[in-house]
């Protein structure tokens, strides 16, 4: 298999097969030696050239994050002959982008409304969780075209509250 | 000895109290609101019994049904715990009333205590050190502006009745203080309907140290030994330390019989805690007497050998303390870690949610309070303290290196804690080295904000020390492996979380793997 990984935003290429009972790796083209085992759920032991490193796997609702010991990285896999992919890759600046709420909580405001235009990093809800209000903010600069939520809502990890596009 | 007590608390203290008396062959009744049903206390407990919705004061501070639960168990005496109705003497009194043993002290102790101009009173009476300034309510800007020429620029104003940093005003001069007083007083008012200020010299970056006072009803008052708190962020304690840095055994001892002092002038009973002040040249200052058992009594309990919860629950039975004052030992170093769900990166905003893996440290020297458990969503309507971690060692450095190895084993995945905080907190000279006070922390976080600031592209990234190549090259290969050996999310699985946008393609379906295998053979 090839993957594209990318580690904190930079790329790299994976290419992981399977090959008598241990694994083949070439990590940007140069050969890895590795061995892994899923420990438990989440939990990776993995050797590379005699050097051990546990790493757990964290999926929030909208990264997935793998720690190196206590190193956090941001990590997306991308399988280079997937349609969805290579969209993906095209940019996120093109197409509507969903905002979410990144903790459970209750919308306290929402502060544009529809068919208005934000510029990026601009609130449009907040969102309140233990007593502390958090604005969520627009990933892109556009139009609100959808505002999906209501002041006074509980919302979970991963709601939709507006789309921008 | 009781039969059953109550524990009128959730969380980790509600753990370590059922703790205790399952030690002490003592049944245990919990209480739970709406989304506390599945809190580790209820399920640690003997019994546990419904008392309202999720607000706290609907539920965990509702006397009527906390006292009709300690009836309709039969329980003999409630322990408040800390926070809720701990300190509060209306409630301690209805315990009495009701004839359940409040384990605590008094509710005349804890009113006096309550106000902070009548206890300033009380131990200028029996000649305890307070911070120079007034007693009393002022009456008029007049006499805040002449108290203030007395005892000299800068000042503070507080409420009576405050805490939490409410009704608190910092004054530089002559200038502000009619402003000043005015707008602390109708805080007071607004926040404790109570508008008493009165005025104290500032002490400019003091340091926080307590110390741990026991009393039983035998008139018998003990002193274990200090705890320094100076590491805080917004008032609120982040990391404590016995002993501290700073106190010598002479000091301590001197310490120590003020407390005691304090706890006898205000007839205390049971386990309380002294608080003090001290500026750079080790004055000490009496600023309050907390009237329960607290957060960080851990630290006491390693370095002492003692158990503070066993101790208030023989106190409250009527039992004398078993020690006397010159069988008391101190002996190594503890310090604790407030584990709290809050995101580091995003200003110490608090995160709730689910724990999807939970990997918790143990071993040498490692002590857990935890309230937490794998698979528990986090709620969001109390305070966000997670959990303690405590190391103890022979001497403060070896509590370090043991507190700093078992945080790297720490993991609490699916929300967001302070752990890599403490990481941080640890290596840094200033805490190595033992220089703390109350501005220690905010200074360092605005410090550490601006660094970020000037130089780093990814400020979301703030939580993770020296990431090189190596081990980005790890995670790279990492995600790979994890993606084809332990392809299922247990997020998506468990459908608590919905996926958004077009997801990572760590999580393909079966099909779509197998598919994907069988065509690169």
């Amino acid at each position: 298999m090839v993957y594209e990984v990318m580690v904190d935003g930079k790329p790299h290429r994976l290419e992981l097969e399977r090959a008598g009972g241990g694994w083949e790796c070439r990590l940007d083209g140069q050969p890895v030696h590795i061995d892994g085992v899923i420990t438990c759920r989440d939990v990776l032991s993995l050797l590379i050239d005699g050097h051990s490193y546990e790493i757990k796997r964290e999926q929030t609702a909208t990264d997935l994050h793998l720690w190196v010991g206590s190193t956090r990285f941001v990590v997306e896999l991308r399988d280079p002959r997937s349609l969805r992919s290579r969209q993906k890759a095209a940019g996120d600046e093109k197409g509507p982008r969903k905002i979410v709420a990144p903790m459970p909580g209750r919308v306290v405001r929402v502060l544009v409304a529809e068919n208005s235009e934000v510029e990026a990093g601009q609130s449009i809800v907040v969102v309140e969780a233990m007593k502390m209000q958090n604005e969520i903010k627009s990933p892109k600069k556009g139009v609100v075209k959808k505002i999906s939520t209501i002041p006074g809502a509980a919302v979970n990890p991963g709601d939709v509250l507006a789309i921008v596009e | 000895m009781f039969k059953k007590i109550l524990i009128a608390n959730r969380g980790e203290i509600a753990v370590r109290i059922i703790a205790a008396c399952r030690e002490m062959g003592i049944a245990t009744v919990a209480v739970y609101s709406d989304v506390d049903r599945a809190a580790l206390h209820v399920r640690k407990s003997d019994e546990a019994y419904f008392i309202g919705p999720a607000p706290a004061a609907e539920s965990y501070l509702r006397t009527d049904k906390i006292l009709g639960v300690a009836k309709r168990s039969g329980a003999d005496a409630i322990h408040p715990g800390y926070g809720f109705l701990s300190e509060n003497a209306t409630f301690a009194q209805a315990c009495a009333d009701a004839g359940v043993k409040f384990i605590g002290p008094t509710p005349h102790s804890m009113e006096m205590m309550g106000s902070k101009t009548r206890a300033r009173q009380e131990m200028e009476k029996a000649g305890v050190p307070v911070v120079p300034g007034t007693s009393r309510g002022l009456v008029s800007p007049e006499e805040g502006e002449e108290a203030a020429a007395r005892i000299g620029y800068p000042v503070m104003l507080k409420a009576a009745a405050g805490g939490g940093g409410k009704g608190m005003r910092l004054v530089h001069s002559r200038e502000e203080l009619r402003s000043a007083l005015e707008s602390a007083q109708s805080e007071a008012q607004r926040s404790f309907g109570d508008s008493e200020v009165y005025i104290e010299k500032a002490i400019v970056n003091p340091r926080h140290i307590e110390m741990q006072v026991l009393a039983d009803e035998h008139g018998n008052t003990v002193w274990l030994g200090e705890r320094e708190c100076s590491i805080q962020r917004r008032h609120q304690k982040v990391i404590e330390e016995a002993p501290s840095p700073i106190v010598d055994p002479d000091m301590r001892r001197r310490m120590g019989e003020v407390a005691v002092k304090v706890a006898q002038a205000a007839n205390y009973t049971n386990a309380g805690t002294v608080e003090f002040l001290v500026d750079r040249e080790k004055t000490l200052y009496f600023l309050e007497m907390n009237t329960r058992l607290q957060v960080e009594h851990p630290v006491t309990e390693l370095t002492t050998g003692l158990d503070l919860v066993h101790l208030q629950i023989r106190i409250a039975a009527g039992e004398k303390l078993p020690f006397a004052q010159s069988d008391v030992e101190m002996r190594g170093h503890a310090i604790e870690c407030r584990i709290y769900a809050e995101d580091p990166d995003n200003n110490y905003f608090p995160s709730p949610g689910k724990i999807t893996l939970l990997l918790e440290p143990s071993g040498p020297g490692i002590r857990r309070d935890s309230g937490m458990y794998e698979g528990w969503n986090v709620p969001v309507d109390y305070d966000p303290l997670l959990a303690k971690l405590i190391g103890y060692g022979s001497d403060r450095q070896q509590a370090i290196m043991r507190l700093q190895r078992a945080l790297g084993e720490y993991l609490v995945a699916g929300i967001k804690t302070n752990i890599s905080l403490f990481q941080r907190i640890l290596g840094d000279a200033d805490f190595l080295e033992g220089k703390l006070d109350t501005g220690y922390l905010d200074r360092w976080l605005a410090q550490r904000n601006q660094n970020v600031r000037s130089r780093a592209p990814e400020p979301r990234l703030l939580g993770v020390e020296e990431k090189t190549e190596a081990l980005e090259a790890v995670a790279a290969i990492a995600g790979g492996l994890f993606a084809v050996l332990d392809p299922v999310s247990p997020v998506g699985k468990n459908g608590s979380i919905v996926r958004t946008g077009s997801g990572p393609a760590a999580v393909p379906s079966n099909w779509k793997q197998k598919g994907r295998s069988e065509a690169l053979r």
